[in-house]
């Protein structure tokens, strides 16, 4: 480990932001009140599918305090979506999901706005719902898009009665395989919505000027993002529309701009006042965002010594009423759904269905959980067959340095087998638990855990000012992950300046440096090579001023520590940043700024080793590996299952903030825990989320986790990473629901669930279903 | 609301007098938020699960949601901005921070109110004591550990300097 500096790469920083939020000073964006302020509504589709006949908004405008009212007809006619354009603002002709905003209200108070809200009137059409994976893909199954055809598509691809996106993913022969597999095993693997339940709700406020423009905080993932999508919603060019992000109250995937932005922006140019749209606790679970239901059947195959040799998956996803990232999601679960194993021949063919529900999207690992769960839960199973210890089971078929991922990505490293022995080694080190109460059984199971970081374009600038200090910017929405103190730190590092004098705004569109979005465990890899490269253009620029000022050839300078550029091997003959600056602002040189951008250009997929059709993406990120372990106790009379201690062993690169590495692991683990036991979006028949509510969807609470999460953090440097550090927002999430189901299984002879969550009445059902076969 | 509906109520928060005028279901988080300008006190679900919205109230953690603004009348109200000086909460708050047990932080404040009401009445509390005081109280960053942990280094030092206080 290299020598860490105080407030360096490497120190367990206290957050920069840490303290404004504890003490109730931070501000998000509720905690705005411009003056002048108007208070909006949704108006939210009764029926889960319905035409639209008529929608009259002249009494809910009459009502006195009412400023503006809008519904579909007051947008252009036009339908947004990054890879299927088929969602409109408001819903146009047609509501798909119950909760879909139909119209929208502003009035000079939130009591007068929702009374209006109740005056618009709306002529509906009710039509069947289509409300699961099934339903969807029914011969006679109603169409959620009638008009499909005409919808704009990013890459072309059929349309086959509700599946909107299909990709398949192919290497070797899987089908000429299965002959020489001594043990295959089959399972159909069934996951649940998750809800990201974020501590605070979507919302936006929007202040229209005088020249047509607006600006907006958004509480997003990213400013530039937000940006784009309400210019191109409202049909206005990016530079009247500026989006600022203040403190974000957590995101997970789910607060990236969605339509209610753009119904905000619309009133706060129809009335001229400032607009604030805060979402309801209710309102958030129905029009946001939820993790993709999905059912994975599942087919592995190997030889009697453990080889895998084949492997074939059916993935089905349930994308909700309109498209959003699904073809992502889709397309990084099918390349998630091999592992990390060596298995020549492999088969994935994936779709995703519309239904009347809500729609899909991004969610804290991507896909990831729902494959990860199918395939770490069959590796098991298959190991059970073989009579093998799960653990080496995996440690015999996992892929080593310099071999490939499914679709032929080198892996310059593949730290899994180094993350799993170390979770092995911890689980067996770690002191025994007083025995289980009568009537409790007790077991561990194992996972590996892979995802990427990386994906599009970032980047950051540096200011030197005046007194020395300098101002980051970067574009980089910190939801709570803690990128700013992250990418400060970096930026001390590579100035050799305290954390302490490195400041960050608040991402805004209008001035902070493109970045793409807060996703894809990319912050820290991504934007942390910007902030390596502007600091590294800044000190050349620093260099220039400083040989002027000592009289000697840049070559001969060094940075040294506490921001001074001096001689090398010249004690004494230095000049403070301090200097520099005021010489670059009054005398010469010009204001000293470091900017650097770059995009993630790392190698595609490899058309020789796989064949892959319509995948969403050509290239992602650099691969991050893990292994995570999971000590569970069922109650043998009611199936209640417990985490009682979990293990997570991550390779991050190098973890530039230790203790912000931990507290990444141990959320995730134990959102992951939530995913694994209690956390299920459900809808009826009529398409109507029945439980909307905290008091109804179980996030689990203090009370509910393990006593010990022990992080068990790797640091193997990647070459392309800043100072070798890599993401590790994501993976502790993935691998938990397999971790549990195994040990459910190690504890009742190979009884498991095959769907999540793991409520106790399945994992009952699961273990009467075990007894009854072995009996 | 006409005005003639509304209600005079005074309210004592953080050691300030105030007369506001509110409607008679008002709850105390909107009056606190939307007309004292107190907006550390954060809004979470409004259906008094989530926990975000905690403050004091004559030095118990109550849930500013469930509590009518009318009720509070004559009752010590105490939120994160008068917590920042608080002998206890500004431990927590320190520690909270420095054991970075502080994400995104909106369940941060209802947190340290829960907190300074568990420390008062428990003042050494055991694991379990901890986790049963923020059990109300929702985060979905942390997975709760560091803030036990922080906790329980706050109780510690609390204990040392009340020993001390003794000696």
């Amino acid at each position: 480990m290299a020598e860490v500096r105080d407030g360096g790469v490497g120190a367990s920083v206290p957050r920069i932001d840490g303290l404004d939020k504890a003490a109730g000073s931070a501000r998000y964006v509720e905690d705005l009140y411009p003056a002048g302020m108007l208070h909006a509504v949704l108006v939210q589709s009764p029926h889960a599918h319905a035409r639209i006949l008529a929608c009259n908004l002249d009494k809910a405008r009459a009502l006195t305090g009412v400023k503006a009212a809008v519904s579909a007809a007051d947008f252009p006619e036009k339908r947004y979506g990054a890879f299927v354009k088929d969602e409109p603002v408001l819903a146009r002709g047609m509501v798909r999901y119950m909760g879909e905003p139909v119209a929208a209200i502003a009035a000079r108070d939130l009591a007068t706005a929702r009374a209006a809200a109740r005056l618009v009137e709306i002529d509906y059409e009710p039509l069947q719902p289509v409300v699961s994976i099934d339903a969807a893909l029914a011969d006679d199954a109603p169409v959620v898009h009638e008009n499909f055809d005409k919808y704009v598509l990013r890459k072309p691809g059929r349309y086959r009665r509700n599946v909107f996106w299909e990709v398949e993913l192919k290497e070797g022969d899987v089908d000429a395989a299965w002959a020489q597999c001594d043990a295959i095993v089959e399972g159909v693997y069934e996951t649940q919505a998750q809800y990201h339940a974020y501590l605070e709700t979507n919302g936006v406020v929007a202040e229209p000027d005088a020249g047509g423009g607006v600006t907006m905080w958004a509480s997003c993932q990213s400013a530039h993002h937000g940006q784009t999508r309400v210019a191109e919603e409202l049909g206005l060019p990016m530079s009247k529309v500026r989006c600022i992000v203040p403190r974000v109250g957590g995101g997970f995937g789910g607060k990236h701009v969605s339509n209610m932005h753009s119904v905000a922006a619309a009133l706060a140019l129809k009335t001229g006042a400032p607009v604030k749209l805060i979402l309801t606790r209710t309102e958030d679970f129905e029009i946001q965002r939820s993790r993709h239901p999905a059912r994975v059947r599942m087919r592995t195959g190997a030889k009697a010594d453990g080889t895998i040799l084949a492997r074939e998956v059916e993935l089905i996803m349930d994308g909700g009423a309109y498209a959003d990232e699904s073809p992502a999601v889709l397309s990084f679960a099918s390349l998630m759904s091999r592992g990390c194993y060596r298995t020549p021949n492999m088969r994935v063919r994936g779709k995703v269905v519309y239904t009347n529900k809500l729609r899909a999207g991004s969610f804290r690992a991507f896909g990831n959980p729902q494959v990860t769960f199918a395939s770490e839960s069959q590796i098991d199973e298959l190991a059970r067959k073989l009579g093998m210890d799960p653990v080496e089971l995996r440690l015999k078929n996992v892929l080593r340095d310099g071999e490939h991922w499914l679709g032929g990505q080198q892996l310059k490293r593949c730290s899994a087998g180094e993350c799993l022995e170390r979770v092995r080694d911890a689980v067996k080190a770690a002191p025994p638990l007083p025995p289980a109460a009568p009537g409790r059984r007790r077991g561990v199971g194992y996972t590996f855990v892979a995802t990427i970081c990386g994906l599009m374009g970032t980047s950051a600038s540096i200011h030197l000012r005046g007194d020395g200090t300098v101002a980051l910017a970067t574009g980089v929405v910190d939801i709570g992950q803690g990128s700013d103190t992250v990418l400060a730190q970096m930026c001390a590092e590579a100035l050799k300046i305290p954390v302490g004098r490195v400041s960050c705004g608040a991402p805004d569109s209008a001035t902070s440096p493109y970045n793409w979005k807060t996703a894809a465990s990319r912050s820290t890899y991504m934007t942390g090579r910007a902030v390596v490269g502007a600091a590294e253009h800044l000190k050349q620029q620093v260099f220039k001023h400083a040989s002027d000022m000592l009289e000697c050839a840049e070559v001969d300078l060094e940075l040294r520590p506490g921001g001074k550029v001096g001689i090398a091997g010249v004690p004494g003959r230095e000049v403070g940043f301090a200097e520099i600056a005021q010489r670059s602002l009054f005398l010469a040189g010009g204001p000293i700024i470091g900017t650097f951008g770059l995009v993630f250009d790392g190698p595609p997929f490899d058309p020789k080793r796989a064949t892959i059709e319509r995948f969403a993406f050509d290239n992602l990120g650099v691969y991050i590996f893990g292994a995570q372990a999971a000590e569970i106790e069922v109650d043998e009379a009611t199936g209640k299952t417990e985490v009682l201690r979990g293990w997570s062993a991550h390779d991050v690169g190098r973890a530039i903030n230790p203790a912000s590495v931990e507290g990444q692991i141990e959320g995730a683990f134990v959102q992951g825990m939530g995913y694994a036991l209690t956390e299920e979006m459900v809808w009826d028949g009529d398409g109507k989320l029945a439980n909307p509510s905290f008091a109804d969807y179980a996030v689990p609470g203090a009370k509910d986790t393990p006593v010990a999460i022990v992080p068990i953090v790797l640091e193997n440097p990647d070459s392309t990473g800043p100072f070798g550090a890599m993401g590790v927002g994501e993976p502790a999430l993935a691998g938990v629901a397999a971790a549990v189901a195994n040990g459910i299984a190690q504890a009742f002879g190979g009884a498991r669930p095959h769907r999540l969550p793991m409520t106790p009445e399945r994992v009952l059902e699961a273990i009467e279903a075990g007894e009854g076969r072995r009996a | 609301m006409s005005r003639s509906d509304k209600v005079v109520a005074h309210l004592r928060v953080n050691g300030d007098e105030h007369e506001v005028l509110v409607a008679p279901d008002a709850t105390l988080v909107t009056v606190l938020r939307d007309q004292l300008g107190l907006t550390g006190t954060k809004r979470g679900c409004n259906q008094g699960v989530c926990g975000a919205c905690t403050v004091l109230v004559d030095g118990v953690a109550v849930r500013s949601c469930l509590t009518l603004a009318a009720l509070a009348e004559g009752r010590e109200v105490v939120t994160i901005e008068g917590l920042r000086q608080h002998r206890v909460a500004e431990q927590v708050i320190r520690a909270l921070v420095e054991r970075s047990a502080v994400q995104c932080g909106f369940c941060t404040p209802g947190m340290v109110a829960s907190l300074t009401d568990l420390l008062q009445s428990h003042p050494k509390p055991s694991v379990e004591d901890i986790r049963e005081g923020i059990s109300g109280n929702i985060c979905r960053c942390t997975g709760y550990r560091k803030i036990v942990e922080a906790v329980q280094g706050v109780a510690a030092a609390l204990a040392e300097s009340g020993a001390r206080e003794v000696a």
